[in-house]
């Protein structure tokens, strides 16, 4: 309580006294005690394990054996020099970017279209929630069924049509794009659904005072639609980026375990490899640091309110 | 497309409008649809070239071969369990710290909001090898408990985000009343908001189970044989086991889809309420 002013640790005695004060206040102490458990299950599964894959990317550490000789930038390096991993990386951002663009594209428009009270609402909400809900791992397998060489449905047509020469699964660029296919076709209602509801909240007069001006269609929707929108838009494309930023599950079971993104390479280099396991800590930090970067650049560049106060 | 007057144009809007509704309907189930078929076919007419559109000859051999399988028929039952656990752990620790979130004055709020919104962008991949290392010493490894506590982690942001949102909507004079009748701050959020928001928090267990059900990369890690491998992993797995079964693959896709499908029928209104809730601020 006696706290004198000027002590030596001006910082620390600050958030001290800080602390000492929010605990006097009963309602304040009971919200700390109610937030200390989720608190700390989040510091102790998540962010400890980060730390220790940061500490562990410098040094020339064994799987299961603490320390290990100091390395410096060492598992840097041969990481950015390895071509798995440059691979890895290239497919991951081709994989992101066209996929995301297609989700937002498409879910937009049927946002749009779906954005007003019709015959058969429910049931066109009910339908395409389907593909979103079930697991990722089953979508990848089911869509494999489809391009499989034997009995696959989709490579039998795309044969047929001349589009291949050579069975889906086999060729590395052929599998990419079944797998932005069968990601497009799982979460593109999940994007649809949160334009919608973003597009529920602007308010109709506002086209009405518009159509009054005589905007025609195409300017109400980039002059008004889309500015209003925008957090939603924010909002949907931050999420799914980061989804599909840490692509594993599709990869995995689509093409077998050839087709390389940045999780499944450093999931193979920690989990499978003596030999690759420093490098893969190193990898671990790379993909927890891009995909902090790109939260980072919706939040702070473009504006994205997170913040939850009313 | 909206106008009001009916005119020869009204009307082909219309159609156009059905009929594009229709065609993104008709691919939404479409693969569905064609992998169920898949499942009811014989090996032979799985084979066929050029491939028929409706079954000829529909058989549940498929069906009978994965459920002679006790190996699957675990994995659902694993699945269930890890889902479910994970579902009432994220329900007690999200609902409390959410309640602190909505309802209560504190410093720090917006930190500890930011960290939880940290967790939904996390890469669980790079967390694996310390993890891994850490259930190896404590010998939890290839037990459920391996994989309840990351699903716990990754759910709870999903978990809190929905429960604070929920929460909100409830008037505030509510604990005031509560308080005046001397309950405290724990007993008015267990014995008045809780059971008000009973709905909201049903729609987080909906969500925050398909989630955990959903999980594939810890529960690739974790489990290692029949007796913890939940549903997510013995499926791809089946490629190996069932080297040319792709009737049996397709079958238990279908198995595994079965129980989503009609959870999401039923609590469609709820899902999507969820699903944008918090998302977009009204």
């Amino acid at each position: 309580m006696a706290t004198r002013a000027g002590t030596p640790e001006k910082e620390g005695g600050g958030l001290g006294r800080v602390f000492r004060e929010e605990f006097r206040n009963r309602e304040r102490r009971t919200a700390y005690y109610m937030i200390l458990p989720t608190l700390l299950v989040i510091l102790g599964v998540a962010f400890y394990p980060i730390a220790v894959s940061l500490i562990n990317s410098f040094r020339l550490s064994l799987p299961g054996q603490p320390g290990g000789e100091w390395a410096g930038l060492q598992n840097y390096v041969y990481l950015f020099r390895d071509s798995p991993f440059q691979a890895a990386f290239i497919n991951t951002v081709v994989f992101t970017v066209v996929s995301v663009a297609l989700e937002f594209v498409i879910g937009l428009a049927v946002a749009l279209a779906i954005n007003r009270a019709f015959k058969a609402r429910g049931l066109v909400r009910a339908a395409i929630l389907v593909p979103w809900a079930f697991p990722i791992v089953v979508s990848a397998v089911m869509w494999r069924l489809m391009y499989q060489d034997q009995v696959g449905i989709i490579n039998y047509i795309v044969t047929a049509l001349g589009l291949i020469d050579q069975p889906i699964l086999t060729d590395n660029v052929t599998v990419m794009i079944g797998a932005i296919v069968s990601d497009v076709w799982k979460t593109t209602p999940f994007m649809a659904l949160l334009l919608l509801a973003g597009l529920q909240t602007i308010p109709g007069d506002v086209y009405e005072a518009a159509k009054v001006d005589g905007a025609s269609r195409v300017q109400q929707f980039f002059r008004i639609t889309l500015p209003l929108l925008g957090p939603s838009i924010l909002v949907a494309l931050l999420f799914r980026t980061l989804d599909s930023w840490r692509v594993y599950d599709l990869f995995w079971a689509m093409s077998d375990k050839q087709l390389e993104s940045l999780s499944t390479y450093t999931y193979k280099a920690v989990r499978d490899s003596q030999l690759l396991f420093p490098v893969g800590n190193a990898a671990a930090v790379v993909t927890f640091l891009t995909a902090f970067l790109i939260a980072i650049f919706f939040i702070k560049v473009l504006g994205m309110k997170t913040s939850t106060e009313a | 497309m909206t106008a009001k007057g009916v005119s020869g144009g009204d009307v082909w809007n219309r159609i156009l409008f059905y009929a594009g509704i229709l065609l993104f309907v008709l691919v939404s189930v479409l693969p569905l649809l064609w992998v169920f078929k898949m499942s009811i076919i014989s090996k032979g007419e799985l084979q066929a070239s050029p491939p028929t559109i409706l079954p000829q000859d529909p058989t549940l051999e498929s069906y009978a071969a994965i459920f002679a399988d006790a190996g699957f028929l675990r994995s659902l039952l694993n699945s269930a369990v890890i889902a479910g656990v994970t579902t009432v752990v994220c329900l007690v620790l999200g609902s409390v710290a959410a309640y602190a979130i909505a309802r209560l004055r504190f410093r720090f709020k917006s930190a500890f909001m930011t960290l939880i919104l940290a967790i939904a962008f996390f890469p669980p991949v790079a967390i694996i090898g310390p993890l891994f290392s850490q259930f190896s010493e404590i010998g939890i490894v290839n037990t459920y408990a391996s994989m309840i506590i990351p699903d716990v982690v990754f759910a709870l942001p999903l978990t809190v985000w929905l429960l604070v949102a929920f929460f909100r909507e409830l008037p505030f004079d509510l604990e005031e009343a509560a308080k005046v009748d001397g309950a405290t701050t724990l007993q008015a959020f267990w014995k008045v908001i809780v059971p008000l928001s009973a709905p909201g928090v049903f729609t987080t267990a909906i969500l925050t189970f398909i989630f955990a059900w959903n999980e594939f990369i810890f529960a690739n890690t974790f489990s290692f044989d029949d007796s913890t491998r939940p549903v997510t992993v013995s499926i791809p797995s089946f490629a190996g086991v069932f080297t040319v079964n792709y009737g049996a693959q397709a079958a238990a896709a279908v198995v595994v889809t079965i129980p989503l499908v009609i959870l999401v029928l039923i609590f469609q209104r709820r899902i999507v309420s969820g699903l944008t809730a918090g998302a977009v601020k009204g």
